[in-house]
């Protein structure tokens, strides 16, 4: 089996007819066998680039796409030989599952004996092999996106995109379809894009994560560079929570309302400072190096969440743990441990 | 549960009403097996004049019939690709377009044909020729389907139906004829039996377009009402109910918007997540 289709994208923008900049020129390479994720807010451009390397919308004069060495931008999608799977499942209703699956290998004019093997490999792969006779208006939402990933992944595509594929579900089968989306990409080895706006499932699905906004890239990396290492406050914003406090560094130290800290690389003139709940732990307030105020606590289960203020000009985002009682207005001393602390 | 005195108001009043629009059809119909209309039902039943309007207006009614088809084909040819195309155009024109397409109702039959005969009286042959009448009859017809149509069309998400084709290798014939026409089936139903209803009982375009050698039904009916006694007039409403009757009852029965299927939808949905969630719990513990 090939190594995966790579993908390039050179210079590629969108502008639409109204003259809405959807995109911004972008150049972004993924290697065979890889699985992007793009990640961004709606309107960021990540369903317009996803459509882009599909097919489904040609990028501005000069932008140009690339399958491996192929020049395929002049190509509509019928002849990209993408597997494409969408939010709103798109199967046709008038074909049962068997059929809305058999039809990619029907238009490629594969034998009968084949395309039935091939349809059986499909729903036994999805484990959808009881609802091979119906139609698709007797299906539930989880098992619709079953059968449009069967059909996307039967036509052995170079490329599988997947736009939102699990917004349209309920919290549960999200995460249970995750899994297995997750499971089939590693096994297929296949070079997937995938679109989302929920972190969690571009932190889990993802190799490398793409973080848009407003038609551009924010910052390329895997999960972990993401989440540890943000390139400016929207990515350090929008994955995970971020605390942000304001203050001035003066001799090594950030100094605010509620105290300082020592910083393990101080750039002089740095006037915020950004840390994540977990990197925060409380202490006694004489020995603590912030002091603030409870201002909402939020009883979690396993941990308590805390809602500080009077330490910057913004109220913090705190974890505590469980089994500690926390009521409003409560006086807490917080540390936060140097290594994690960013300057952006 | 008890029905009230308002109920049984309610069902005479829909009675009386009902009677009042069925009672002139009854009507007809028994004056046309009627032996003596002015004698009355008691001086027989007959399908005299029955077989009487065949003999002579056998010719109209094969008219009709053919007018009818050719229209339908016509309508089909013409007016599902325009629905296509409309449905998706986003632009201000198209939905102009759209609006015009009212118009036929609007407009009074005789002013419709009057504008074909000042276009196109000038060509002899096409002028007293079946196929003229059929133009007017698609130009008044096109609309009804075009909408049915269009109806359809705008109900479903059929770009991204197409996209979906598109995606696993289907061009745009294989996606028309595969995806978009299958799927617009119950519109293309209803709009059929809209346009043959239509066409079989159309008389104000007709009436002013036809020649003496092409006449339609409701044209023989017409002049056999104004010529003939009034029970061949009456026997010749018999044909015509026969013939249009079929055709009303399919309208009701498929040119109704398809109900969805998916109202146990939400059921689905909640058992899956259920189930999901037990099993879930189960592999957790």
């Amino acid at each position: 089996m090939p190594q995966g289709t790579s993908i390039r994208l050179e210079g590629c923008a969108k502008t639409f007819e109204d003259g809405t900049r959807a995109l911004e020129p972008m150049t972004l390479e993924i290697e065979g066998g890889e699985t992007v994720v793009f990640l961004g807010p709606s309107g960021c451009g990540k369903t317009t680039t996803l459509r882009i390397i599909a097919g489904l919308e040609n990028p501005d004069d000069g932008g140009r796409v690339f399958f491996d060495q192929e020049d395929v931008t002049d190509l509509p999608i019928e002849h990209r030989n993408v597997g494409m799977v969408f939010q709103s499942y798109a199967l046709f209703p008038n074909m049962n599952v068997e059929e809305n699956i058999a039809y990619g290998l029907k238009i490629r004019k594969l034998p009968r004996s084949e395309i039935s093997t091939r349809v059986n490999e499909m729903l036994d792969m999805m484990h959808i092999h009881e609802l091979r006779l119906r139609t698709i208006d007797q299906l539930s939402g989880g098992q619709r996106q079953r059968v449009a990933l069967a059909r996307a992944i039967a036509v052995q595509p170079k490329v599988l995109l997947l736009d939102e594929p699990l917004t349209a579900l309920d919290a549960l089968l999200r995460e249970r379809l995750r899994v297995d989306i997750d499971e089939l990409l590693r096994g297929l080895e296949i070079t997937a894009i995938y679109v989302t706006h929920d972190q969690a499932e571009a932190m889990s699905l993802g190799d490398r994560i793409v973080v848009m906004n407003r038609g551009r890239v924010a910052q390329v990396g895997d999960p972990r560079a993401i989440y540890f290492e943000p390139e400016d406050a929207f990515v350090a914003d929008f994955i995970g929570t971020m605390n942000h406090i304001n203050g001035i560094v003066r001799e090594g130290y950030f100094e605010t309302e509620g105290g300082r800290i020592a910083l393990r690389s101080a750039p002089e003139g740095a006037s915020e400072i950004f840390f994540r709940p977990e990197n925060a732990t409380i202490v006694e307030v004489s020995k603590a190096m912030l002091a603030g105020r409870v201002s909402a606590a939020f009883f979690l289960g396993d941990r308590t969440r805390l809602i500080v203020e009077g330490v910057g000009q913004e109220k913090l985002t705190i974890e505590a743990d469980g089994r500690a009682k926390y009521s409003e207005g409560d006086q807490i001393g917080i540390d936060i441990d140097p290594e994690s602390v960013l300057t952006l | 549960m008890r029905r009230t005195y308002r109920f049984y108001a309610q069902l005479g009043f829909t009675l009386l009403v009902c009677s009042f629009l069925i009672l002139p059809v009854i009507m007809s119909v028994m004056a046309g097996v009627t032996e003596n209309f002015f004698k009355g039902i008691s001086s027989g039943v007959t399908l005299r004049w029955v077989v009487e309007v065949w003999d002579l207006y056998a010719d109209t009614i094969f008219l009709s019939l053919v007018i009818a088809i050719a229209c339908l084909a016509c309508t089909i040819v013409l007016g599902i690709p325009a629905a296509y195309v409309l449905s998706k155009r986003q632009g201000r024109v198209a939905r102009m377009i759209e609006e015009l397409l009212t118009l036929p109702l609007a407009i009074p039959g005789l002013a419709i044909a009057l504008a074909l005969i000042i276009t196109y009286g000038g060509f002899r042959d096409f002028r007293s020729s079946w196929v003229f009448i059929l133009v007017g009859h698609v130009l008044y017809t096109l609309p009804f389907m075009m909408r049915s149509v269009l109806a359809v069309l705008s109900t479903a998400d059929f770009r991204s139906l197409e996209e979906g084709a598109a995606s696993v290798g289907a061009g745009f014939w294989r996606r028309f004829f595969d995806i978009v026409i299958p799927n617009c089936r119950a519109g293309i139903v209803a709009g059929a039996l809209m346009v043959v209803t239509l066409s079989v009982g159309e008389f104000n375009i007709t009436w002013m377009m036809h020649t003496p050698a092409t006449k339609t039904l409701p044209v023989g009916l017409a002049d056999s009402y104004a010529s003939m006694r009034l029970e061949i007039g009456s026997a010749y409403t018999v044909v015509f109910l026969i013939m249009i009757i079929p055709l009303l009852v399919a309208l009701q029965l498929y040119g109704q918007p398809k109900k969805k299927q998916a109202e146990n939808f939400d059921d689905l949905e909640h058992l899956e997540s259920r189930t999901a969630k037990s099993a879930h719990m189960r592999s957790k513990s």
